[in-house]
Order: C-alpha cells, then structure tokens, then sequence
C-alpha cells in the first residue's frame, strides 16, 4: 500500500505542526457488489498509528464510514528532531509503514 | 357497520406495510448512534458546544464529503482532548471513525473525507481529559448517496 505524506521538513521548537497523510486503498466498504453480483467483502483501513520518536500522538480507528483513499489531516506539537513513523493495517490484515524526518531548530 | 371501500381498503393495507420501513429508515440508526454515545460517555452529560462540526451544507457525491472537526481546547498537559468520535445516523455503520489525541496535539483538529448514505445529521462528539464530554452537529444534504448504488 502506498501513501502520501506531508510532513515540514523543519519547524521551531514548540511549533504546532500540520500532518497529513492520504493512503491509497480502496475502503471496500462490504455493500458495493462485483461484476457477478456478489457482495465485495469489506475490507478498510481501520486502524493507523503517528509515532513521534517513538511515542504516539495520533492513532485513528476508521470504519467503512471513510471515503476511500483515505485522508487524514492532524496536528503535533514540533519538540525534538527525529522521525515520524506512521503505520496501518487493513481488515485483511495487510499493512503499510511510511516515514518522515523532522529537523526541530531552536 | 359502514362498509369499507376496496380503495380505502388498499389505502389502510399501503400505509400498515409502510409504517415500519418509514420507521427504521428514520429512527434505527438514530438510536443506536445513541447507544454508541453511550459506550464512549458511560453516561456522562454531553454538553453542546466547544466543537465545530464543519460539512458542505450541500455534497454532490455521498461517496467523498470533506469534513472537519475543531474542538476549542488549552491542549495542554493537564486540560487536552482525548478523542474525537463521529456518528453519521443514516450510515449502514454510523460509526464512521475514532480519533485519539493527546496533549501532544497542539491542536484539536482533525481533517478527513467521509462518505454519507444519504442527507442527515452527522455527530462529531469529543472527549476531554478532565471527564466532560461535548459535542456538534452538522446537516448535509447529499444529493448521490454513498453506500447504495451497486456500481
């Protein structure tokens, strides 16, 4: 699973910092039927995790409520440089990581 | 006794046959939206307000609905929002998703896009460290419908 992430490359100490993230996966939500006329089973994104040097500020926990390609858009506090790991996992039990770096100045 | 018409007859048969789809279509999910505040607040008074609920008042496609929540708070170590809930009632699940926050945040505010089966009312309910628990409301009026269309 790919993603996308926005992240500044650099901000203040104690800047209050925008992250978004947009992960491409179809949020098959179990209620759309195939070409054949089956039920597509529902497979989400229901779960995503933000580490910030280890300690998490931001898990979500998504249903079939969320559109698909889901995109999230949240808010941490710039403390210390180090790395933003973001990790998911789907109904199919598939996941995804994606990492950013942060440069805190001052 | 009067002699009931055929067509009041079928009238009165329509109606009885109606009233239970008119009823869950309005009111089941309502209810257990309810039921679902209820897990998170444990019966906690919720009160209105501190969160802002943004929707389009009007979404040509129930499939990707912007939606934004703020909810007004120090986010400080001490006084922080702990999560953020939404309920859309007339979703087959109306609980479409959960966020955890904490004072780490900065800021209580959360940005996504949902999908909506059908015009309503969505909840966005927040839960702050110091036990108190509020919340918004948002009308949307969805012209095509997530959810139902087989496509």
């Amino acid at each position: 699973m790919t993603a996308r992430i926005q992240v500044p490359a650099s901000a203040r100490r104690g800047e209050v910092i925008e992250i978004r993230i947009a992960i491409q996966h179809p949020m098959e939500t179990g209620f759309r039927l195939d070409d054949s006329g089956r039920a597509a089973p529902k497979n989400v994104v229901n779960a995503l995790v933000c580490r910030y040097n280890g300690v998490e500020v931001f898990r979500a926990e998504m249903g079939s409520g969320v559109a698909a390609n889901p995109f999230l858009s949240f808010f941490t506090v710039a403390e210390a440089s180090g790395e933003l790991v973001f990790d998911w996992v789907d109904d199919q039990g598939q996941t995804g990581s994606e990492r950013a770096a942060l440069t805190v100045k001052g | 006794m009067k002699k009931t018409s055929r067509r009041r007859f079928f009238a009165g048969l329509m109606a009885i046959a109606a009233w239970p789809t008119v009823r869950a279509y309005g009111q089941a999910s309502t209810e257990s939206v309810d039921a679902m505040v209820l897990t998170v607040t444990g019966g906690a008074k919720v009160q209105t307000g501190r969160v802002k609920l943004e929707l389009p008042p009007f979404a040509d496609n129930g499939n990707s609905v912007s939606l934004k929540v703020n909810v007004e708070s120090a986010m400080t170590a001490n006084d922080y929002v702990k999560s953020i809930h939404l309920y859309a009632a007339r979703n087959p699940r109306p609980n479409v998703a959960n966020f955890y926050l904490g004072p780490r945040a900065g800021r209580a505010q959360i940005s996504t896009r949902v999908r909506l089966g059908g015009s309503q009312r969505v909840l966005a309910l927040a839960a702050l460290s110091d036990g108190s628990f509020w919340s918004a409301t948002a009308d949307v009026v969805v012209t095509l419908s997530a959810c139902y269309d087989a496509t």
